[in-house]
């Protein structure tokens, strides 16, 4: 638009137009003509004064087409190690249990807007166990607050504690192809995953500081160091059927996490968290567990498609069990004492994206009962001293897929050493949700 | 007479327009966060000094593959407004961004937030959905702001979401676009004059970001050092690359600073032909922190060797 040029224009024909004496059509004529130009002069000023408020030119209507993104990952494995019985060295649920082929994981994931104030996700899982039966759970199932006021959010379903760095994750963004000792002896094969409400707060600091609170059923197999059955295999009592009396008897997870942009290719992500709640040893029995995160990454500031890069990733758990006064579950005549028992473990891990799509891994873990002694009654496999150390290398062909190798040396007390091999691959189909840092 | 009323009314309406408008100085500056440095440069030119524009992504970064730091959460947290390329540019990290800074501000549909590639005609839309094809975009080619036309829309775009956020301003907003649009016009019509020469033109880019300057400048894309959109060079099909280039007399390459220089120098060396250093963000090359100074360097580089290969 060239308003003042028009304008000029204008008032050169306005000028002929009054000095010419001509015939009345011809005045009618330019007459004419002034009236539309000025009318398009209008125009023009209006269109300039309703920018603020005219939609966009051309704006054709763009939408995905579905109200939810669907996705898919298929994760098949391979493993082979010195240990005959796998399933006692690989316990998470996510990793092979018998030497040989397995499907472990094969994950349907559903996330969408639910309306302007919710969205929502699902996570269903399907496994082949080792007689190749189909088991199928719903692994998470939440809706997520997008417009609270003073930064809040809350979450609402089924979902993975937001304890520590890993727990939340799913195993296709684990770095290795199994679970961290530490998580699986505090938190069982499944990670700490319930029914509840988690309410977060983005702190209004300069630097990222956010602080959640998830409150949570306490019983199920997924609650591993609380109400569950399984927990047998830690307190190595016969477990009291314990119902919930009060809110005391909820299973409650706070967090805080921070997080700092060390320079412009590095960032340090810190948290802290916690899980308190009853346990099944006996009538009154509580059961805490403390953990710290640390996880540090370096990119450079070229990066292609996110390489090169290096990662470190460390968690360290402490959990403190108040068993209480209970029967042994593999010895009805035996009476145990009640006791606090302590148990603690860490890992530590690096990963190298060496060039795109090439990462190597390295992890040294460890996890204890403190004060165990082998021939107390206390001592169960569960938290018998144990070492490992792992190192990998993944490709990945696309963002799409992936394949690993990975190697395991592993010391189990009054056991011995063990290796295992584990090949993975890895696929994904459909628009699965970016992933967080 | 009534006509010369009717003049001198609307002569009146455009003197303000006409004359530049004295915006009063904001109370306080509007927080523009843009998921790259050349969406954050078009939001700087048009908020001019009623805004404070940052950029997610950093301008030698890739902007597939940024990582959701949780500094951006924060950024985003503070944001009044918000502008994405839309088109599935950003999908692999602003998503969970998004979902942590919980600013309703920057919603969806809400006037905070510009898709740039909203009313775009985008290039390359598939017309089916198959990852066999690599990384390919189902809503179309996303890097279509090196074509000036595109640009027109995408600053009228924030001009007007800026007016909505904040109407105390919309006046210098909208005196900045029309500067911006007067300048566009000018430098658009240089930048056809430079490369007018060279229609017909052949290049090889290494990804498939050059589409949309290619479209306007009547040059012809003859291949990309990646096989398919997303997926890294292999020996054979660079040798296919070589092939084509030797036989069609192709003598550039144009790459960006996240891309694989080693790669794409091993092809020119092979080729007679140069590596041209193009990256699509402003402020990696000396003077070029607008879009304009970032356009005048691609368009020069770029006629600069087609001239010297010629």
């Amino acid at each position: 638009m060239r308003p003042m040029f028009r304008l000029g224009v204008l008032l050169c024909l306005a000028g002929t137009a009054g000095a010419q004496q001509s015939p009345d059509s011809t005045a009618r004529r330019q007459q004419r003509m002034l009236d539309s130009l000025a009318a398009a002069l209008t125009a023009v000023q209006g269109k300039l004064d309703s920018i603020s408020s005219a939609p966009p030119p051309a704006a054709p209507a763009r939408t995905s087409g579905a109200y939810m993104n669907v996705s898919f990952v298929g994760l098949t494995d391979f493993a082979w190690s010195s240990e005959k019985d796998l399933g006692a060295l690989q316990v998470g649920d996510h990793e092979p249990h018998v030497r040989g082929f397995a499907i472990p994981n094969a994950e349907l994931a559903l996330d969408g807007t639910v309306d302007p104030y919710l969205k929502a996700f699902v996570n269903i899982v399907h496994k082949l166990d080792a007689n190749g039966e189909t088991g199928v759970e719903l692994e998470e199932m939440y809706f997520l607050t997008t417009s609270l006021p003073h930064n809040l959010q809350v979450k609402g379903g089924q979902f993975f504690a937001e304890f520590g760095r890993q727990n939340p994750q799913h195993p296709h963004s684990w770095a290795f192809a199994d679970q961290p000792l530490a998580l699986n002896r505090m938190f069982g094969p499944e990670g700490l995953r319930s029914q509840g409400l988690r309410v977060s707060w983005l702190l209004p600091t300069s630097f990222y500081t956010e602080a959640t609170v998830a409150v949570l059923n306490s019983a199920g197999t997924t609650t591993w160091s609380f109400r569950s059955d399984e927990s047998a295999q830690i307190h190595a009592g016969a477990p009291v059927d314990r119902a919930v009396r009060g809110v005391g008897d909820m299973l409650y997870v706070p967090r805080l996490a921070t997080s700092v942009d060390l320079s412009e290719t590095q960032t340090l992500l810190f948290g802290v968290s916690g899980a308190f709640g009853p346990n099944n040893s006996g009538d009154a029995a509580k059961t805490r567990v403390y953990g710290a995160d640390v996880y540090w990454k370096w990119k450079s500031p070229t990066a292609r498609k996110g390489f090169p890069f290096v990662a470190f990733q460390g968690e360290g758990l402490v959990r403190r069990y108040d068993a209480a006064s209970r029967t042994a579950v593999d010895a009805f005549r035996v009476a145990l004492p009640a006791a606090t028992l302590k148990d603690d473990g860490a890992y530590a891990q690096v990963q190298w994206g060496i060039r795109p799509m090439l990462v190597a891994g390295l992890r040294a873990e460890y996890a204890t009962g403190n004060g165990v002694v082998a021939e107390t009654p206390f001592t169960t496999a569960e938290r018998a001293n144990r070492n490992r150390y792992s190192t990998n290398l993944t490709w990945f062909p696309t963002e799409y897929s992936k394949f690993r190798i990975q190697y395991n040396y592993d010391h189990r007390a009054w056991v011995g050493n063990d290796h295992t091999v584990l090949l993975q691959f890895e696929f994904l189909l459909g628009a699965h949700a970016a992933h967080k840092f | 007479m009534t006509t010369l009323t009717h003049l001198v009314l609307a002569f009146a309406a455009l003197l303000p327009t006409a004359g530049g408008v004295e915006a009063p100085p904001p109370a306080k500056l509007l927080n523009v966060v843009a998921t790259t440095p050349d969406l954050a440069a078009l939001a700087r030119a048009i908020g001019g000094a009623a805004v404070d524009v940052k950029a997610l992504a950093k301008p030698t970064e890739d902007p597939h593959f940024v990582d959701a730091k949780p500094s951006l959460v924060v950024t985003l947290n503070r944001a009044d407004m918000l502008i994405e390329g839309g088109a599935e540019l950003e999908m692999g990290w602003l998503p969970p961004l998004l979902e942590s800074a919980r600013n309703d501000r920057i919603a969806a549909g809400s006037p905070g937030r510009v898709s740039a590639s909203t009313g775009i005609r985008m290039l390359e839309v598939p017309t089916s959905f198959d990852r066999s094809k690599g990384d390919v975009h189902s809503m179309g080619n996303p890097h279509f702001l090196l074509d000036p036309v595109n640009v027109r829309l995408v600053v009228t775009q924030i001009a007007q979401h800026m007016a909505q956020v904040d109407p105390a301003s919309a006046a210098l907003f909208r005196d900045n676009l029309k500067n911006f649009l007067a300048t566009l016009e000018v430098k658009a019509a240089a930048w056809q004059k430079e490369l007018e020469p060279f229609r017909g033109a052949k290049i090889v880019t290494y990804h498939k970001d050059f589409v949309y300057l290619a479209e306007r400048y009547k040059l012809e894309v003859a291949e990309t050092l990646e096989p398919k959109p997303g997926i890294e060079p292999s020996p054979i099909h660079l040798a296919a690359v070589i092939g084509t280039m030797r036989a069609q007399k192709v003598r550039v390459i144009l790459v960006q600073p996240f891309q694989n220089r080693k790669t794409a120098e091993t092809v020119a060396r092979q080729t007679d032909a140069v590596v041209l250093d193009m990256p699509q963000q402003p402020g990696v090359k000396p003077n070029t922190a607008t879009y304009f100074d970032l356009m005048d360097s691609l368009v020069h580089t770029l006629a600069t060797a087609l001239q010297e290969k010629k």
